[in-house]
């Protein structure tokens, strides 16, 4: 069972696609260039401050707004590991799963947890904070599909004879 | 056993006698819709994937409104990218100049009552007004379905919202939506469908539809859908078929849940900041100093929303020091609202006319605001920072209540509204 | 010794009777005015630089938002907040998506004989009404608006002697053009420009508009026609009186005399990056173009809109154009719609904003991107003036930007 342990940044409900990357920035050429926005509306340093392997711990509805691919992924590209949220607007959790961003739906943890602490992510499983394991559930087969697929792009790669 | 509209749908383009919610099915895409934001990403994407050619280019419509016209230097990149891939692919239905893309969907045609619809965009939803299947996906997943011309999607509950009656005058069907939201929440009707009937759905226009449609997102709806009827055949300038007479809910249809209202219970309402659930009555509100109005956007920028906000404004003038900007939702509607007077009553009225486009609503120019002013405009998201900065209070309104906001110059009820 | 129209604005407002090229004098303002290119500036220095400041006279002020409309960015909505709080906090006249200021102030504020201080090089359009029009820095202007007054070095005069009518399908901007590509662009530096003789008489005021405003292109201070019957109708018919009607005396004294036959001129165009870089519009035929710019407060007046919709109606504008049509103010809008010249454009496929300075100053509408093309009415055609510093700008008559839209590329209205 795959299992990673990251630094923990927490957000609230409705984190919103515009706070996330803002449509000011969305025709820049590159998600590189584009990542240092990200969350800009709500939290201006927080993109700088984000480091590989750490996770976002947020509450209702993450994501939620418009269909901008770029939201996924500037999060992808900041280095987060997962999103942990109570749940997940549609678009976005559809466009995360493309792009190999894993989203994790758990009610309580955001309840509890202290930003800069510290959480074990036991997919398909649970995450452990602080010696309590909150259960989470199990991704449906045609979305683990895409993920071992390693995302849509690899899919259709492969379905055109390219990666094989 | 029955089936709800967004099935009946769903299965029919399937080949399938049924589905239902929860079925992980494949679907064969009847339109898409590509934004000029999203072009260069899904260009890159399709590239990317090994495709060499769109599945159907008569199927595929590419629209420039978000950066239409430019407002930064690397804008006009978008549009030389769409044009190059216009010309790669040979596709043939573009529209670089014409309005929103939501609006022409329906407008120029491409969406029929019962087609299956995806968009780069959120408020793709709006076809439901025709009663079609249409919602917003990624970049990523339009390449996939540009190469292939399907998708998989899971068949979503379905929530049916009854409303019977007649809305009161200067209730508009952004009132009920917004208040349908604000019932709901935000994430009210994440991966569901809505399904609206009653007799003030029957009455309402299909540009009122649209509105509605168009805003179902923000309660976080997959789709919305109307039955199609007489209004919506006029629209779309067909006659109704079997299957799309029959999209009708089942009476022993499976519904999540119900919702029913009394359309003259409806009363003018506003999203306040910064979330589209945070729904009060405009009359509680009234007399909170404004510094811009924005009458435009995919949900209310169409010809009886101009219409409306002309009456409220005729023969007035706009507070001083406080401006109005007027974005039509496309060419057509620019046309007709010249052809009947009402630009021409807003223009008199002081108001800031600009070309078709996103405007505003996608906070790239257009009336972008700074710390400390207050907005109130027609459009469908209030979110932080959305039009300026994070201190800029955005409440969102009918084009009636944004009109006697703008002659107020702080927010007021129309007058039409005798409350 | 005698004196031309410009010398007798400046004695009048330095209240003597006699001045002449060189001198420098005290000079009392009648009016000023300022646009969101640089008024946030202007308030600044008031607030921060000035012990105790006051405005001397706030009737002479006015307040123009022209320039970013509708705003397209916090910043700019900041500075233009910092403009409107001082006006409402000051009574200033402020107009906002109204139009270009200079339009604005043609239409409701100039009047013969007046000396006008505005914080924009195209200040010098007010010539067109006998007025004497410069533009100034925010730190003059700020002076001004404090204590009412300013200082003036008295320019020479040059003489433009106009005869005959221009022909039909020539325009008032093919004029200026032309002389600027013959005198340069720093043709007439620090000079005024005074338009005169029989062709001048052939002008309407509006004409005399596009004349007026380019002459900051070739160096000028301002430039002046003589507020005849024509400039008097215009005034009148928008409920105005004169400050001063004054003619130049038949001993007055100009530094060099010019005389242009208007029935010689041709279609022309300035060619990137200057504008003195002027050749017969048929010369440049066949340039491709992305981008077609019909506005500006050289020429998004009613006359210009006109020429451009009969050209485009019935027609469609060619597919990789963008043709952006921006009247020149509300009123101009108003009476282009009445006129059905916005449904021509609007089915030909043309964009039409907002009265605005719009793609003239190339800011955030129309922008134009890495080696586009743009053929444009608007006021300049330098390097990166309409958006990325490696795109082209042409600059040409209504007529021939129209038909350049139509066409794809650039192509005179004859050849259409």
């Amino acid at each position: 069972m795959e299992q990673f342990t990251g630094r923990v940044w927490t957000l609230g409900d409705d984190i919103d696609t515009d706070i996330i990357i803002p449509t000011e920035y969305l025709a820049m050429k590159t998600i590189e260039e584009m990542k240092q926005y990200a969350f800009s509306p709500l939290r201006p340093g927080l993109a700088a401050q984000i480091g590989q392997g750490d996770i976002i711990v947020a509450g209702k509805n993450f994501g939620c707004g418009s269909s901008r691919e770029q939201a996924p992924e500037v999060v992808k590209a900041l280095g987060v590991r997962c999103v942990v949220a109570k749940s997940f607007a549609r678009i976005f959790f559809r466009n995360a799963i493309n792009n190999g961003l894993l989203l994790i739906e758990q009610q309580d943890l955001q309840d509890d947890i202290e930003e800069g602490e510290a959480v074990t992510v036991t997919v398909n499983q649970d995450v452990e904070y602080k010696g309590r394991r909150y259960p989470i559930a199990s991704l449906p087969d045609n979305l683990v599909e895409v993920i071992n697929a390693g995302g849509l792009v690899k899919a259709m790669r492969k379905r055109n004879g390219l990666d094989l | 056993m029955g089936q709800t509209v967004i099935e009946k749908i769903l299965a029919r383009n399937i080949g399938a006698r049924s589905v239902k919610p929860g079925d992980i099915i494949t679907v064969n895409v009847d339109r898409v819709m590509l934004d000029d934001i999203m072009i260069p990403f899904i260009v890159d994407k399709f590239h990317e994937m090994g495709f060499a050619k769109v599945w159907d280019p008569d199927k595929v419509v590419l629209i420039y409104d978000h950066l239409v016209p430019a407002s930064q230097q690397d804008d006009t990149r978008h549009y030389r990218v769409g044009d190059a891939f216009v010309e790669e692919c040979g596709l043939v239905h573009v529209h670089r100049s014409d309005g929103i893309c939501h609006q022409l969907m329906t407008e120029a045609g491409y969406v029929k009552p019962g087609d299956v619809v995806f968009g780069t965009d959120s408020h793709t939803t709006t076809y439901g007004c025709v009663g079609a299947f249409s919602t917003g996906i990624g970049y990523t997943e339009m390449a996939a379905i540009l190469g292939t011309g399907s998708l998989w999607i899971k068949v979503p509950e379905t929530i049916k919202v009854v409303i019977d009656g007649s809305l009161p005058d200067g209730v508009m069907s952004k009132d009920v939506i917004l208040r349908l939201i604000g019932d709901l929440g935000a994430d009210g009707a994440t991966y569901r469908a809505l399904e609206f009937c009653g007799s003030a759905i029957g009455q309402m226009s299909v540009a009122s539809r649209m509105a509605m449609a168009n805003m179902a997102i923000e309660a976080g709806a997959k789709c919305a859908v109307f039955t199609p009827d007489e209004k919506t055949a006029e629209y779309c300038e067909i006659p109704l078929n079997e299957f799309q007479r029959g999209l009708t809910g089942d009476p022993d249809a499976r519904y999540l849940k119900t919702l029913s209202y009394r359309a003259d219970d409806f009363v003018p309402v506003m999203a306040c900041p910064s979330q589209v659930d945070n729904i009060r009555e405009v009359q509680e509100l009234e007399g909170i100093r404004i510094d811009q109005v924005f009458i435009g956007s995919c949900t209310n920028g169409r010809l009886e929303d101009l219409q409306a906000a002309a009456k409220v404004l005729e023969g007035k003038q706009v507070a001083p020091f406080v401006k109005l900007i007027v974005t039509p939702a496309s060419r057509k509607v620019y046309e007709q609202a010249l052809a009947c007077g009402a630009l021409q009553a807003l223009a008199r009225a002081g108001a800031i006319i600009t070309h078709p486009g996103c405007g505003l609503c996608c906070g790239r120019a257009g009336g972008i605001l700074c710390d400390g002013e207050r907005v109130v405009a027609t459009n469908n998201r209030n979110f932080l920072g959305r039009m300026g900065t994070s201190k800029v209070e955005i409440y969102l309104a009918s084009p009636a209540t944004a009109a006697a906001c703008a002659a107020a110059g702080k927010i007021a009820t129309a007058p039409c509204w005798k409350g | 010794m005698g004196m031309t129209i410009a010398e007798k604005i400046i004695a009048r407002a330095a209240g003597v009777s006699q001045v002449k090229a060189g001198d420098i004098h005290t000079v009392k303002l009648d009016r000023m005015m300022s646009n969101d290119g640089t008024t946030h500036l202007t308030v600044d220095m008031y607030k921060n630089k000035l012990k105790n400041p006051r405005i001397a006279d706030a009737g002479k002020i006015v307040f123009i938002v022209d320039h970013n409309v509708p705003s397209d960015s916090p910043k700019t909505a900041a500075s233009q907040k910092k403009m409107r709080d001082f006006a409402k906090g000051h009574q200033i006249d402020f107009w906002e998506g109204k139009g270009v200021c200079h339009q604005i102030m043609m239409e409701h504020y100039v009047c013969p004989g007046e000396l006008i201080f505005g914080a924009d090089s195209h200040t010098c359009t007010y010539g067109a009404l006998g007025a004497f029009g410069t533009g100034v820095g925010c730190t003059d202007l700020l002076y001004g608006m404090v204590t009412g007054s300013s200082w003036v070095l008295v320019p020479e005069t040059v003489k433009f002697q106009l005869t005959g009518k221009l022909p039909r399908g020539v325009y008032p901007r093919d004029l200026m053009l032309t002389i600027i590509g013959e005198i340069g662009a720093n043709g007439v530096n620090y000079q005024v420009m005074e338009f005169c003789g029989d062709g001048a008489k052939t002008l309407s005021v509006n004409d005399r508009m596009v004349l007026c405003n380019l002459a900051v292109e070739a160096g000028a201070k301002t430039a002046i026609f003589e507020a005849d019957e024509i400039a008097m109708e215009y005034v009148k018919a928008r409920g105005r009186e004169p400050k001063a009607v004054f003619q130049s005396d038949p001993d007055a004294v100009y530094a060099r005399e010019y005389t242009f036959d208007l029935s010689k001129i041709q279609p022309v165009a300035a060619k990137p990056d200057f504008v003195d870089a002027v050749v017969p519009a048929h010369e440049v035929c066949g340039v491709r173009i992305d981008e077609a710019f019909l506005g500006s407060c050289n020429n998004g007046r009613i006359d210009d809109l006109r020429v451009g919709a009969a050209i485009v109606k019935g027609r469609k504008v060619a597919s990789h154009v963008r043709f952006l049509v921006v009247p020149a103010s509300q009123e101009v809008y108003l009476q282009a719609m009445e006129e059905g010249l916005i449904q021509a454009f609007m089915e030909s496929g043309a964009i039409v904003m907002n009265p605005n300075c719009s793609v003239c100053w190339g800011s955030c509408q129309g922008v134009v991107g890495e080696n586009e093309v743009l053929i444009s009415t608007g006021t300049r055609n330098f390097k990166g003036r309409a958006g990325h510093p490696s795109s082209k700008v042409y600059l040409g008559s209504a007529a021939t930007v129209a038909a350049s839209a139509v066409k794809g590329e650039i192509c005179t209205a004859d050849r259409l």
